[in-house]
């Protein structure tokens, strides 16, 4: 565990050469990549360009065919499962929760790693659970039925099921899809919270650029497989970039609340506008 | 109450109601087996019947009901609890209460291992055991082979059972219309599922056998609750997804293969008591040690069933369970369907 606001001297999780297949088609063709520890990444790109199996392979969920991914410099395919597990979280994009579940014992399941060869529950998961049931703002709902939840609520209690596992980072397969814009506002608001309160390294793939730009330390922009560019995101994001990655002929200009760029579409590449 | 508070409440709340549940179906269970052992031919009150398994009574009711009723029952609670506890596993792993032995092949196979046995082979008695045992896990191999790697995942394990199953059964029917009608009768008896009087030299290697297995079950059941969170987010958890559905389900196959052996592919019990079980403890678990429990129940209360409600025959277990548990298992569904559409 990393604590709140400590030097981040570690590697962290990184790409080199990687290069995944997904039913037999070259998704990942041959990324370097540095998830900062303790920034926001903002991994984005058109539908289709690899960010998705980009995650699950740093994820170690796909296995790369050439190339590796490193946890602090050791492979992560060495990590036993449960090491691995405690250090890093994954949040796919459409999990389902068994039916009829609640939601302290959905959150509970994100113990699983720390617990040893034979488990056991004891005062420790207790406290990690209610933290993250806290940190969340569901811990109202402990008791209520999963089934029962909105999707904002749903989405703040798998979040909590991640922190509960207690990672130093964190990677979300589009954490705000299928949330009104409200509420895509406010789980990335948790994000950003748990980025700054806990040092919880965040990695996640986003669609909407704007919210990318306005939320992450690092924006990565990935077109067929490969990094199109990688920083911070007043530095790469022009209109240039957003036509080459999303065939979009846009303004890129600064957000009026945070300054951050933002994307103001006039149609497509090819000519609508 | 604060966050802590609220989680150990519903914890503690979750784990209450598995126990009660767990208990009240294990008294259920054990006064099904003593009424087992009370009613028939003579009947026994309960007093004698506690007193013949002390080995205090007279040795009359001693013979009838250690020597011939006990084994019986203690068969019915074997195998009732090794198919309720498969069918959990299954379930569970594959993500669909439609996913059990009986319907994606195991059953069907050790079938017809054993129709073969009897019919094309002429054997009786253990060898058609074995060749049933043999023939379940030999089908499920199969299944599990030609769905693939990732095969265990969810609908394409029991799509291909299915087709298996369906296979098996042409070949029960293909041997079952050439063969002598005497032999057919012998095998369909052994189809429908029953409960002989089994000597003791033969349960006990099957209880042996079953124990393990429920212990190996036992051990990846914190596993199992992970694995319901679906393939990516376990993985995330730290679970080898692919290999811990494969023990699983091979558990629960060999289970299914040492039931099938002892009494037949009886019917409905591995499909019906998972969600009898999780009705009855309302929780997301995979509701094993409960899942055992009601199949146990379920099958012993079949077999006291088709023991005594014809007066001048008795019937196969396997014909009773469905009966039984059908209506047990709609009034369940119901119950549930209609307090879901008060709280939506």
């Amino acid at each position: 565990m990393t604590p709140a606001g400590s030097a981040h001297p570690a590697e962290g999780l990184r790409g080199e050469d990687l290069r995944l297949r997904y039913d037999g088609a070259d998704v990942v063709r041959g990324i370097d990549l540095r998830i900062r520890p303790g920034a926001v990444t903002a991994i984005v790109g058109a539908n289709g360009c690899g960010k998705s199996t980009l995650l699950r392979g740093l994820a170690r969920q796909l296995v790369p065919h050439a190339g590796s991914v490193t946890l602090d410099g050791a492979d992560v395919r060495r990590l036993p499962s449960r090491e691995l597990a405690r250090r890093v979280g994954l949040l796919p994009q459409q999990p389902s929760a068994p039916e009829g579940i609640g939601v302290a014992d959905l959150v509970s399941r994100g113990r699983y790693p720390h617990h040893g060869f034979l488990g056991g529950w004891d005062a420790t998961d207790s406290a990690a659970v209610a933290a993250a049931l806290e940190e969340t703002g569901v811990s109202e709902l402990a008791s209520a039925s999963v089934d029962q939840l909105s999707g904002g609520q749903r989405q703040r209690v798998w979040i909590a099921l991640a922190l509960a596992q207690e990672p130093e980072i964190l990677l979300l397969d589009e954490p705000t899809t299928f949330l009104d814009l409200a509420h895509q506002l406010e789980v990335l608001d948790l994000l950003a919270r748990l980025n700054r309160v806990r040092g919880t390294t965040v990695a996640m793939v986003l669609h909407d650029l704007g919210l990318a730009a306005r939320y992450a330390d690092d924006l990565v922009v990935l077109k067929e497989g490969r990094i199109l560019a990688a920083g911070a995101p007043g530095e790469v994001l022009d209109a240039e970039l957003v036509a080459d990655a999303f065939g979009l002929d846009a303004l890129v200009i600064p957000d009026p609340v945070t300054g951050t760029p933002l994307v103001v579409p006039r149609g497509t590449a090819s000519g609508l506008g | 109450m604060t966050a802590l508070a609220a989680v150990r409440d519903a914890r503690r709340r979750r784990l209450r109601r598995t126990s009660a549940v767990i208990g009240a179906v294990g008294v259920l269970a054990l006064l099904l087996v003593l009424a087992s052992l009370s009613l028939g031919r003579p009947t026994l009150g309960p007093g004698t019947v506690l007193r013949a398994i002390a080995g205090s009574g007279d040795a009359a009711a001693g013979f009838i009901v250690v020597d011939l009723r006990l084994p019986r029952v203690v068969a019915a609670v074997l195998v009732g609890a090794a198919f309720g506890l498969a069918g959990a596993v299954f379930q569970a792993v594959l993500r669909n209460p439609l996913a059990s032995p009986d319907i994606v092949g195991v059953t069907q196979g050790a079938s017809a291992a054993a129709v073969v046995a009897v019919l094309s082979l002429g054997l009786v008695g253990v060898p058609v055991s074995l060749a049933a045992l043999v023939g379940g896990v030999v089908v499920a191999a199969i299944s599990l082979a030609l769905a693939g790697r990732s095969g265990t995942a969810g609908s394409r394990f029991v799509l291909i059972g299915i087709a298996v199953a369906f296979l098996t059964n042409a070949v029960i029917g293909f041997l079952l219309t050439r063969a002598d009608i005497r032999a057919a009768q012998g095998a369909l008896v052994w189809l429908v599922g029953s409960l002989s009087s089994l000597p003791w030299d033969q349960l006990a290697p099957a209880a042996i056998a079953i124990a393990i297995l429920a212990a190996g079950i036992g051990f990846l059941s914190p596993r199992l609750r992970v694995l319901q969170l679906g393939p990516e987010l376990a993985s995330g958890l730290g679970i080898r997804v692919g290999r811990t559905r494969l023990l699983l389900l091979a558990f629960a196959i060999a289970l299914v293969g040492v039931g099938t052996a002892l009494a037949g592919p009886i019917a409905f019990v591995a499909l019906a008591a998972p969600p009898i079980a999780r009705a009855l403890v309302s929780d997301a678990g995979a509701a094993l040690a409960g899942s055992a429990l009601v199949g146990a129940a379920e099958l012993v209360g079949a077999d006291l069933v088709a023991q005594n409600a014809l007066p001048d025959a008795q019937l196969p277990a396997g014909v009773v369970t469905g009966i039984l548990g059908a209506p047990v298992l709609l009034l369940l569904l119901a119950r549930r369907a209609r307090s879901e559409a008060v709280t939506a």
